[in-house]
């Protein structure tokens, strides 16, 4: 099995920090707008080097998305930085009519996503945002998976033209995917070459993924580990093409069962290539407070449950 | 004097307009397009520094226009096809399958002179409020108006723009309340109260100007006022009558989304004097 290295636990919200940093060097027409979380969501570094170009917003996440669909119609690139749930369930209808309908180019950076957030409890932990995104047309939903990966999907996300939902979290996670890897956004990224199942995750489950492919290649299996960093628009061949090979599938993320990678993977093989499909995620429930590692283990987020449900998957076949 | 006449003939000819395309159409909302038919007549055919032939979305150069209250589209249609931004034909497929003029405003199909989409209401204040900020980062010195119901003010969304316009010094932001007093369940007063609106509006530190939105000379003045480069946003409340120009439509919320029948189309354009040519 191919080997990854953990060049040391990062967050990856600071990975978008970096990133924002470096697209803001890039072009003049990246700004920054946050609700009164600009700390939080990493955006201190830009705003001390772009002053002109932050743009506080307080605490009122309507008005910020209507200001950064407004900037973008006079050609801006804002990025507007909150908690998850701020920037999606808060806002849904904003977004809906002046980001997506409206076809801003507004970059939406959502911090502190999923159950991982910790111990604010579950009116902070959004385990539904991906289905939101989803479900809107022409947006695009990226899930990166760690600390580089984050720095360069945003990199990504300000060059791309149009409306990008760009999720990462809160706490410090294996950082092992290149330094400069150029990313691409609707690409999935094959980890790792198994014939036995696939493993198709996102966001903090990656790395489970990898550690789960490592203890079922003990075990005689071997495991497609397949980052899907881009959940919209999905990269439907990297997926057939190795479900075709594996004949059937598990999918882990750090989100509801509705509307997330889970129900996405299952669209596209239902459609294209019917076959078992086993899911790690967070079931249809609130969070609750707790430390992330507390909170992963039990809401069974984690390597372990991935092994069973990969299988189950191969019971399956 | 001439110019007022100018806009006087403009405006007749924008209701009959309004009440022709919601006839034909069998529906949308007559009432509020003829309540604030004047103030847009004089925002578009006097106020506006734009280029209807050279129209693009970023507006450049050129003054910008949010309809923030969307059920408002027919009026808005009409200006912006009588100021010749699209062919005034194209007025007639209003809300219907494969137009460009949908029930509410909308960007999917590119019509000219619509900068984003409407319907869902109290979003368009922020949208404009962020245009201006982007016109002042530009170092445009053009102005963006923004059109508001006054049933819209109920939505909290305004007062976090309302707050947030002044705070960063927007004075090229003209915002522009339609202050008819009705709303779809009846007048306002009856609905939520939001009476006051001058006083709320000076409380958020914004510069306010109350103007007679049927007199055209009132209305250019307050356009007059609201150029002040003072570091404040600009409020106009424009008092109107719903359903002005016709007489059995006005001061009544009753028209807000009926459309008038054959006769009932008829009898209103009995009243009103056709001038630049029917669509």
């Amino acid at each position: 099995m191919k080997k990854y290295t953990d060049s040391g636990k990062k967050d990856t919200r600071s990975g978008f920090g970096a990133g924002l940093l470096e697209a803001g060097r890039r072009d003049s027409r990246v700004l920054a707008l946050t609700a009164d979380l600009k700390g939080s969501v990493k955006m201190d570094a830009f705003a001390a080097e772009f002053p002109e170009r932050f743009v506080q917003c307080g605490i009122a996440e309507s008005n910020m998305v209507g200001v950064a669909a407004g900037l973008a119609i006079t050609g801006k690139v804002p990025f507007i930085g909150s908690f998850a749930e701020f920037v999606t369930g808060r806002v849904y209808d904003q977004l809906r009519q002046e980001v997506a309908y409206g076809h801003t180019n507004v970059k939406i950076a959502s911090s502190h996503a999923g159950i991982t957030l910790g111990e604010d409890g579950a009116t902070h932990q959004t385990m539904e945002d991906i289905a939101l995104m989803r479900a809107l047309p022409g947006m695009a939903v990226v899930v990166p998976c760690d600390y580089n990966q984050t720095k360069n999907a945003t990199i990504a996300a300000a060059a791309y033209e149009g409306p990008v939902y760009l999720r990462f979290g809160r706490p410090s996670v294996p950082n092992f995917t290149p330094e400069d890897e150029a990313f691409e956004i609707g690409k999935a990224y094959l980890l790792n070459e198994g014939c036995d199942i696939t493993i198709a995750a996102c966001g903090h489950l990656v790395w489970e993924a990898l550690q789960a492919a490592e203890a079922l290649e003990a075990e005689g299996i071997r495991a497609d580990v397949i980052n899907f960093a881009t959940i919209k628009p999905l990269d439907e061949q990297a997926l057939l093409a190795s479900v075709k090979k594996t004949g059937c599938c598990v999918v882990a993320e750090e989100h509801n069962m509705a509307g997330g990678l889970g129900e996405a993977v299952s669209g596209v093989l239902a459609a294209g290539h019917p076959a078992p499909v086993e899911f790690v995620n967070g079931a249809d429930r609130f969070g609750q407070s707790g430390t992330p590692a507390e909170l992963m283990q039990a809401y069974s987020l984690n390597a372990d449950a991935i092994v069973k449900a990969a299988h189950k998957a191969i019971g399956r076949k | 004097m001439s110019d007022i006449i100018k806009l006087q003939e403009i405006a007749s000819q924008v209701r009959r307009d309004i009440v022709r395309m919601v006839c034909k159409a069998k529906s949308g909302h007559p009432g509020g397009s003829l309540g604030i038919t004047d103030v847009m007549t004089a925002l578009y055919f006097d106020e506006m520094q734009h280029n209807p032939q050279n129209w693009e979305r970023s507006g450049k150069g050129q003054d910008m226009f949010v309809l923030s209250a969307g059920h408002l589209a027919p009026v808005y249609y009409s200006v912006l096809a009588r100021s010749g931004y699209f062919p005034k034909e194209e007025l007639g497929t209003l809300r219907r399958f494969g137009s460009r003029l949908q029930g509410h405003p909308c960007v999917t199909d590119h019509l000219p002179g619509v900068f984003k989409p409407s319907g869902s209401l109290g979003q368009g204040l922020s949208v404009a409020a962020g245009m201006a900020l982007g016109k002042k980062l530009e170092n445009d010195a053009h102005r963006v108006y923004v059109l508001c119901g006054d049933g819209e003010s109920e939505e909290g969304q305004i007062w976090e723009a309302a707050m947030w316009a002044p705070h960063h010094k927007l004075d090229n932001l003209i915002a522009f309340t339609d202050w008819n007093g009705q709303q779809i369940d009846g007048p306002t007063e009856t609905i939520t109260g939001i009476n006051d609106l001058s006083d709320k509006w000076l409380a958020f530190g914004w510069d306010v100007i109350e103007a007679d939105g049927h007199d055209f000379e009132s209305i250019l003045q307050a356009f007059e006022l609201a150029h002040a480069a003072n570091g404040k946003p600009k409020m106009i409340l424009f008092k109107t009558e719903m359903g002005h120009g016709v007489d059995f439509m006005a001061g009544t919320h009753k028209w807000h989304g009926k459309a008038p029948s054959e006769d009932e189309c008829n009898r209103a354009l009995a009243q009103l004097k056709e001038t630049l040519g029917d669509f």
